[in-house]
């Protein structure tokens, strides 16, 4: 059974992270999915705190806060005349310092592992579930991943339009009167989420992996926005496959497998894409010289 | 002028009947608390094509993203057809600099034209059959209609002019903004887009443009406005293309254009 609740688990992770991966590659806000994930981290540590638990809504809300108040932190710098990365890496790694100075202060009493939070701990998931007057309903990360899911595939749906013309033309979005800088926090919003619902089973530095990795393998496969999303979403499950059986095969890592297995794919896609691949690119130019 | 009833019919009439296209009153914006346009004002008439010239770094893109509410303005005020912008979306059109958007982005002409009709789907609608024959439509209209299924990064920079001109007819506007549709074009496209305005123009639809090309300009446009941060001269082409009012707008950068205007035909590029 915990075979099926470690797949399960990866699988949510990989559909939350494919959808909006795709969306943060195309609009070239990669680092930023990165900056979410790691500023989440004190916002997880304070509500922990707050609350004890490493379940409770409060810990999702304080993540989201954190997550946003980064983006908003990241895009005040920019408009101030930091450089854009510079901006990225200021506020990211000041953010998740004091998350780690917090845990370091705090973890004896309260049990947060710092491993678990910067790797995760898939393998553990159903250990920790939901009993809900005596019947076991499941691990608590896939209700919170599934819930997250949800959310996702909702509000992208309802928003598809609105999402792809301010990723595409973000001033034709304005000048129609759709409200960019909303959409733009309420994508962030969602990453956010994402992120802290799948920081406890791949931490907070492989997440980042699933965000990006699938959504960038994907562009190099379709032409269209809409199979890059499914796509992105597909390249992610199958990681999660191939890097479950490679972990249980060599004992290692499930979440650092899942990740490797996503790079290996993009390499694979990279070189091999029929359509934007690097040997399709090369015989096609033999083809023009011939 | 009474506008109280704002039902669209009254509205429509009242538009044809009295109000300007568009009216600018003491528009001022900055960058970065570096202005980049003072108290600029000017009134279009309806069914005109209008040219906005003027060095570079002057705000002629500028003065067009005040004007959509893009960029937010320090003072001044922008009415459309009698009211402010955010009222009259529907009215407006917009081509933005082909270079603003990213061209590598996973979507083929088609899909880019049928943008144009967003603004006319509401919060929740999405766009079906009856967007992708407008979105054909336009298509055909700038001679693109071979190329719908085209992934846009394998059109040339010409073909991408005319797919974002096509988007802007699919706005299916009465007042159109359009920032350097000109800009890099080959001879063919440079052909149909003005073929397009003159069409427009028939139609009664207001045309502006941000234009570069200074030998063009008196075959093309029926009024010029001359910007280098305020405004240097506006009027009629006949009345405002000459070589002393291009002189204060250049600043005498044009001091080798001859009488007749049609020397330099790339002056402001670089």
């Amino acid at each position: 059974m915990s075979d099926f609740w470690i797949l399960l688990t990866g699988v949510l992770v990989a559909s939350c992270s494919g959808i909006l991966g795709a969306f943060l590659v195309l609009r070239k806000m990669a680092m930023i999915g990165d900056a979410i994930s790691h500023s989440v981290m004190p916002g997880i540590v304070i509500a922990f705190l707050l609350s004890g638990s490493r379940d409770s809504l409060l810990m999702m809300v304080a993540a989201m806060a954190c997550g946003l108040f980064a983006v908003f932190l990241i895009q005040l710098f920019q408009q101030k005349g930091v450089q854009a990365d510079a901006s990225i890496g200021v506020v990211f790694t000041a953010l998740f310092a004091i998350g780690v100075l917090l845990v370091s202060l705090f973890a004896r009493q309260v049990h947060l592992d710092q491993d678990a939070i910067l790797y995760g701990e898939i393998a553990y998931v159903h250990w920790n579930t939901w009993i809900v007057s005596g019947v076991d309903l499941g691990p608590k990360a896939v209700w919170l991943l599934g819930g997250t899911l949800i959310i996702i595939v909702t509000v992208i749906s309802l928003f598809y339009k609105q999402f792809k013309l301010i990723t595409f033309d973000p001033a034709l979005a304005a000048a129609l009167g759709i409200p960019v800088a909303l959409f733009h926090y309420l994508l962030m919003g969602m990453v956010s989420m994402a992120t802290v619902s799948s920081f406890e089973s791949v931490g907070a530095i492989l997440v980042v992996g699933m965000l990006i990795i699938p959504a960038a393998t994907a562009y190099l496969l379709t032409d269209r926005l809409g199979m890059m999303i499914l796509l992105s979403v597909g390249v992610g499950i199958a990681s999660t496959f191939v890097g479950y059986g490679a972990a249980v095969i060599i004992d290692a890592s499930i979440a650092g497998c899942i990740v490797c297995a996503a790079g290996i794919l993009f390499v694979l896609a990279f070189l091999f894409s029929p359509s934007h691949g690097f040997v399709a690119k090369k015989l096609r130019l033999r083809k023009l010289v011939a | 002028m009474s506008r109280t009833d704002s039902k669209s019919t009254t509205f429509v009439m009242e538009r044809e009947s009295i109000a300007p296209p568009l009216a600018v009153n003491g528009l001022t914006a900055a960058y970065q608390k570096k202005p980049v346009l003072r108290g600029v004002s000017f009134t279009v008439t309806e069914g005109e094509l209008v040219g906005v010239i003027g060095p570079n770094g002057a705000g002629k893109s500028t003065m067009m993203k005040a004007a959509l509410g893009l960029i937010p303005r320090l003072s001044g005020e922008v009415l459309v057809y009698g009211k402010p912008y955010k009222q009259q979306r529907k009215l407006v059109g917009y081509v933005p600099q082909r270079e603003s958007v990213d061209w590598d982005f996973p979507t083929n002409a088609l899909d880019v034209v049928m943008m144009g009709r967003y603004g006319h789907l509401g919060l929740f609608g999405r766009p079906g059959a009856k967007e992708r024959a407008i979105a054909l439509e336009c298509l055909a209209k700038v001679g693109m209609a071979d190329f719908a299924s085209r992934q846009i990064s394998q059109l040339s920079g010409g073909q991408q002019q005319r797919v974002f001109l096509a988007r802007a007819l699919a706005q299916d506007a009465s007042l159109y903004f359009m920032d350097e549709p000109f800009a890099g074009v080959d001879a063919a496209t440079e052909k149909a887009i003005i073929t397009l305005l003159q069409e427009l123009k028939q139609e009664g639809k207001t045309v502006i443009v941000v234009h570069h090309d200074l030998a063009t300009v008196e075959e093309y446009f029926d009024s010029v406005l001359l910007l280098n941060v305020e405004v240097m001269g506006y009027g009629k082409t006949k009345d405002v293309f000459t070589q002393d009012l291009l002189q204060r707008t250049y600043g005498g950068r044009l001091a080798f254009l001859d009488r007749s205007g049609l020397a330099q035909p790339d002056i402001t590029k670089g």
